[in-house]
């Protein structure tokens, strides 16, 4: 397998598209939307990373094993994440004595 | 397998394509570590943000989402010339390797620079946690209580400084590929270097692309 080379295209409308969603955030944060301002901004900051993890870092032409760390890394990621905010975001749930 | 002619193959490995393969692995192993580094950070600020959110509401719209807004761009358009030099390097085009290292150069400090007015005024506000910080909130922020604004801008200071020193090192390695990428050395069969610090520069600015809206941009409306 030799090297993949993307084109100057391809670098140019990626780049293009992070732009367009870097204003989309910047125009959403003006609107009122409730609970909804932060999972907009969440979503359109993950598809800005995966654009740039698949085609700047070139992941989408990398190899099985190269793919499995980059998953694998999101992966241990999101378990602190959500073990942890599973903790501190119910500890208001129950009178548990001592807390 | 034994192209010991070869310049730029380690004796190691059987062949360029192992070798660039093994390199990738290896930068990737090392960016799942950054990730994790950085990732402790994010959940620091996930726990006090949902702890405090009018502490974290009042200090985003202390920062200057201007600023915040443009640096963004820089770094997205220091990424896009940083694949445009691991590009030239694939296909071993000497001057536009060069080029591109110090476009990317460029973009990378006019960051640095707005980073650095970023600090100053905070530092003239009093902003930076201590003996001497002090918020003034106005309007609905006025009774935002001053512990829990030394936690947000603990934060924005850990987050926005750990990066700013990846962009440093960042900067520091391009100045020491340009002379082997004017001499030449950064061939269609010797290019990992290149590829390898591509991926580092690119991880930091992933890293920007998450601390922008959750620093910048919450509350605005």
């Amino acid at each position: 397998m030799s090297v993949h080379v993307s084109s100057v295209k391809t670098y140019t409308l990626i780049f293009l598209a992070l732009m367009v969603l870097t204003a989309i955030t910047v125009f959403v944060a003006y609107l009122d939307l409730g609970a909804l301002n932060n999972v907009v901004m969440l979503t359109i900051a993950v598809a800005k990373a995966t654009l740039v993890v698949l085609f700047f870092m070139h992941v989408a032409h990398a190899t099985k094993l190269i793919k499995l760390v980059v998953v694998s890394s999101m992966f241990w990621l999101l378990l602190m994440f959500a073990f942890t905010m599973s903790d501190y975001l119910t500890r208001g749930w129950l009178g548990v004595a001592g807390k | 397998m034994s192209d010991v002619a070869h310049p730029g193959l380690a004796h190691h490995f059987e062949s360029y394509e192992q070798q660039r393969q093994s390199a990738s692995l290896g930068m990737w192993v090392f960016l799942a570590q950054e990730i994790m580094f950085f990732g402790g950070m994010f959940l620091a600020y996930m726990v006090y943000r949902s702890r405090y959110p009018l502490a974290f509401i009042a200090g985003s719209h202390h920062l200057d989402i201007g600023l915040g807004a443009f640096n963004t761009a820089v770094l997205i358009g220091s990424s896009l010339t940083m694949a445009l030099g691991v590009r030239a390097a694939q296909l071993g085009r000497r001057k536009a390797v060069v080029l591109f290292l110090i476009l990317t150069l460029i973009l990378g400090s006019i960051f640095l620079v707005v980073k650095y007015f970023e600090y100053s005024e905070k530092w003239d506000h009093h902003l930076i946690p201590g003996k001497h910080f002090h918020f003034e909130g106005e309007g609905k922020f006025a009774e935002v209580p001053q512990g829990p604004m030394q936690i947000f801008f603990s934060l924005y200071f850990a987050m926005t400084g750990f990066h700013a020193l990846h962009m440093i090192v960042g900067v520091i390695l391009i100045l020491y590929m340009l002379r082997p990428a004017w001499q030449g050395k950064y061939t269609p069969e010797n290019h990992n270097y290149v590829e390898g610090f591509g991926l580092y520069w690119h991880f930091v600015d992933i890293v920007w692309i998450f601390l922008f809206p959750l620093l910048y941009l919450i509350g605005r409306h």
